[in-house]
């Protein structure tokens, strides 16, 4: 319920929420300008806001030296490969456990949510040896497997979250109209949970965009995704505060567009149905 | 040709027995209603039939042949559902194409039987719009649209009206009838309201916690019912229903009467006072007080009658009219 | 509610996902187990592989980075839990408000979840941290102070900062969320019954969220428990930010001790587990409704 404020109770509100907001902003908004700054002026005191020559210069220099789009491409087949297999396993799954549940649905729900908490460096050396055995270390088929894996149990559960929404009736009346389980699903089902499964999608891309153990941990020269790629600026170039930048914002930009349309699938996804 | 047999028919969930051993035919062309109580098991009845729900034990016969095993989609049978079950994301063109385009009929003849069922329903002009933009009564002739391009042995509704405001339900209520005149096509109906039921129905089936009560036209229940719990379940007000005394004069543990066969009389047997007097014009409900026969005796008046709150009548049953039950509820022929 | 048939259908459908879960969790817990028990060095063939027994669990408790990782580990999940929560729920109150441009506010909040852990760590170390370069020592020094090397002088509270960041847009937007669902007219009746702002707070807007909060607390702890790349690219471990998930990852993939690091893993598990018990609870009540 929005109740009737004073205007000047709700300019005070806007102004200190602004105020907030940039504040938390700031980091990602500092590392954009400076990525377009000379690296002179990158860490000139006092620091220049706007008043700089804004130059592309950095974005060339990053992609030249280090082969930014090999990384960005890993990175894209990585989390979409993940995220799209991902998608067609826990789908059927998910419609059994939506339209056919029975009394051991929930118990498998939640086994299914605990394997997501199993810590990874529990089991690194393991996977990391099954890597070494099937000659895939630093190969993204093992990244997208692994991914795939360790974000299925979030797949399913909102997969299942948004086809509990879905009617059971509709899906019956599409079998006395004929329809076996295979056009059940593609007719009728997947149709209309479009939204929910493009929510879902767009959420785990990010998730797997963004991890940063496995795709650490198990690639090197060839496989290695974004997150590989910046935290090779560890040391010494990032104290190139330019060249990072630019690095930087071309690895997080792509997502905070995706992720701005996701905000409200990221609490239902991340919370299990658990808040709504 | 649309016959259904049910034989030594069975449901169990679990270890709850929803459907006892149960018989019934209902006949090619038939309106069969069945009627009961929420919970009375109409309503899985009707989905075992369809093949939505598993028989337990026992043979579901379509046309004489055995359908027990058969998946809903290959049993010919077309169901209307009780929220109308339409596909959102299709037009209304689409949606009553969808079972034609699932049994591969060719275009053409899809395209001649989605003209004739959207004429026949007053939906010519609706057929490019989405489900979400029509009204209540627009969706339930969509979902019966969807139906009859099926050509199916029979019709299935489970509860179609009662989603709908109550004067779209006399409306709709006439326009199943004369689609079932038609067509004459068997149709199996589901409902928890004897109006319906009394109004649309060849057969009635009554149901009381999965088992038949009576099977007979309305007419049949209304004259005769077999026990008590048909007598009080069929007829609009209730009939009343004396103990005591006044049924051990006519032999009988129970009696019942309508309260369309109770006339306000000079001179009558029974003598209470009027509580609330419903006058609708065309008849007037009175529910009579302190008769000492039962809490509330209902008698329906016909036309306008001037008694009110307090008045003192005296009421004369019609001899020919009275049901006579047996201690253990059973009607005493 | 359903036939047979649909029921093996269903069966059947669930079979890749739940085989591949069970794959996933079985056989490297049991690799991992089994190594646990072992002395097992891949890169040192003058080490023979054998049973160790549960001197491999012994010796990874009483090794003296044990304790202090474990302090390290608490330090941070306690320091960002409460961070999150105070400042998330302030943040949620504060968003639900009504105000022009929330939708562009909100934005400007969550973004930091969505920038990759090694990108925050990294721009916080050199840009803000640094302590001749970054922002920071810019603002210490226009104020008089003498700057900070942060890393190196405050570890783990930096640590906790740059994580704090992270993962305040996941706290707030949940309790937003929780408050957002809160009953408008239930506080109305408690303003009629002359409840003060403060009174109202602890008594029906903190009592709403709890539940959303104890979720908050239980995920977070679950995703802090493992944090990796934050130290990875910042401290790489040292001045005393090893926590138990990069201790072990030391143990297996640096010092190639498998089995001391297994034995650490298998801690690591059961650790996560006790809190994974809680959260599961809560999932599975909300189940049942």
């Amino acid at each position: 319920m929005a109740r009737a404020v004073t205007p000047r109770r709700k300019a005070l509100n806007t102004a200190i929420s602004w105020a907030v907001g940039l504040l938390i902003f700031f980091p990602i908004l500092w590392t954009i300008l400076t990525s377009f700054k000379t690296e002179a002026e990158a860490i000139a005191d006092p620091p220049l806001f706007l008043n700089f020559s804004w130059t592309l210069e950095n974005y060339a220099v990053v992609q030249e030296r280090s082969d930014y789009m090999r990384f960005l491409w890993n990175s894209v087949i990585i989390a979409g490969g993940s995220t799209v297999l991902g998608v067609m396993i826990a789908v059927p799954a998910a419609w059994s456990m939506a339209f056919v549940p029975s009394r051991r649905t929930k118990d498998i729900l939640l086994w299914m949510l605990s394997t997501k908490m199993l810590p990874a460096v529990g089991v690194l050396y393991p996977i990391y040896l099954i890597c070494i055995e099937f000659g895939l270390l630093d190969s993204r088929a093992a990244l997208v497997v692994i991914l795939m894996l360790i974000n299925l149990p979030i797949i399913v559960w909102m997969l299942y979250t948004y086809f509990r929404e879905i009617p059971g009736e509709i899906l019956e009346a599409s079998r006395m109209d004929g329809a076996g389980l295979k056009e059940e699903i593609l007719y009728v089902l997947t149709p209309m949970a479009i939204p929910g499964i493009a929510s879902t999608l767009l959420l785990n891309f990010i998730l797997a965009w963004n991890e940063a153990f496995w795709t650490l941990n198990l690639t090197a020269a060839n496989a290695a995704p974004l997150t590989a790629f910046i935290a090779s600026y560890s040391s010494p170039e990032g104290l190139f505060y330019a060249k990072l930048s630019a690095a930087s914002t071309m690895a997080i930009a792509p997502i905070l567009i995706l992720g701005w349309f996701s905000q409200k699938q990221l609490v239902r996804g991340l919370t299990f149905g658990a808040v709504k | 040709m649309g016959q259904i047999t049910l034989e030594k028919v069975t449901k169990r969930f679990g270890d709850v027995e929803v459907i006892p051993p149960l018989d019934l035919t209902i006949e090619d062309g038939e309106f069969c209603v069945f009627v009961g109580p929420s919970g009375c098991g109409k309503s899985t009845l009707l989905r075992l039939i369809a093949g939505l729900e598993d028989i337990t034990s026992g043979v579901i016969g379509i046309d004489g042949n055995d359908a027990s095993r058969t998946p809903p989609a290959k049993r010919g049978l077309a169901m209307v559902f009780q929220s109308y079950a339409l596909y959102p994301h299709m037009s209304v063109r689409k949606n009553i194409a969808f079972p034609m385009k699932m049994a591969g009929v060719p275009q053409d003849e899809q395209a001649r039987r989605i003209d004739s069922a959207a004429k026949a329903l007053n939906l010519t002009d609706y057929l490019d719009r989405r489900p979400g933009q029509l009204s209540g009564g627009q969706r339930q002739r969509v979902a019966i649209g969807r139906a009859i391009v099926r050509e199916p042995a029979a019709f299935l509704f489970d509860e179609p009206l009662s989603n709908l405001d109550a004067a779209l339900r006399v409306g709709m209520r006439l326009e199943i009838s004369e689609l079932h005149e038609r067509l004459k096509t068997t149709m199996i109906y589901v409902t928890h309201d004897q109006v319906e039921a009394m109004t649309m129905a060849d057969k009635i089936v009554v149901l009381r916690a999965g088992h038949i009560e009576q099977v007979g036209t309305p007419l049949e229940l209304y004259r005769a019912p077999r026990n008590l719990f048909v007598a009080g379940f069929i007829g609009s007000p209730k009939m009343n229903l004396i103990e005591g005394d006044a049924a051990r004069q006519h032999d009988a543990a129970t009696i019942g009467v309508r309260p369309e066969h109770i006339d306000v009389v000079d001179d009558g047997p029974w003598q209470g006072k009027v509580g609330v007097a419903e006058h609708l014009g065309s008849d007037t409900f009175l529910h009579v007080h302190g008769t000492g026969l039962a809490d509330i005796v209902t008698v329906r008046a016909t036309g306008e009658v001037g008694l009110r709150h307090g008045d003192t009548v005296s009421l004369a049953p019609r001899a020919e009219h009275i049901h006579r039950f047996d201690a253990s509820g059973l009607r005493i022929a | 509610m359903a036939t047979q048939h649909s029921r093996s259908a269903a069966r059947f459908m669930m079979a890749p996902a739940v085989i591949l879960l069970l794959g996933w969790m079985l056989v490297p817990l049991t690799m991992t187990l089994w190594f646990s028990f072992r002395n097992y060095f891949p890169l040192r063939p003058d080490r023979v592989p054998g049973w160790a027994g549960f001197s491999n669990f012994e010796r990874f408790i009483s090794s003296s980075a044990f304790w202090p990782s474990v302090q390290t580990t608490l330090v941070i999940v306690g320091g960002v839990l409460v961070i999150t929560i105070v400042l998330g729920v302030a943040l949620a109150l504060l968003l639900d408000q009504p105000m022009w441009g929330q939708g562009i506010v909100r934005i400007l909040v969550i973004a930091p979840f969505f920038v990759m852990p090694t990108v925050s760590a990294l721009v916080w170390k050199n840009m803000f941290m640094d302590p001749t370069n970054g922002l920071l020592a810019h603002l210490w020094r226009f104020f008089g102070a003498e700057p900070l090397a942060w890393l190196s002088e405050a570890p783990t509270v930096s640590i906790v900062m740059i994580v704090s960041w992270q993962w305040l847009p996941f706290a707030t937007l949940i309790l937003l969320t929780a408050v957002q669902s809160l009953d408008g007219e239930q506080l109305e009746a408690s303003e009629m019954d002359g409840a003060s702002p403060l009174s109202r707070f602890y008594h029906i807007i903190l009592p709403h969220l709890s539940r959303a909060i104890t979720i908050v607390v239980l995920i977070q702890t679950i995703f802090l428990l493992s944090i990796f790349a934050e130290i990875y690219v910042t401290t790489g471990g040292a001045f005393g930010t090893r926590t138990l998930t990069y201790l072990i990852f030391q143990r297996v993939l640096e010092s190639q001790n498998v089995g001391l690091g297994s034995a650490g893993g298998v801690y690591a598990i059961i650790l996560a587990n006790i809190v994974a018990i809680f959260l599961m609870r809560i999932v599975g009540k909300n189940l049942d409704r």
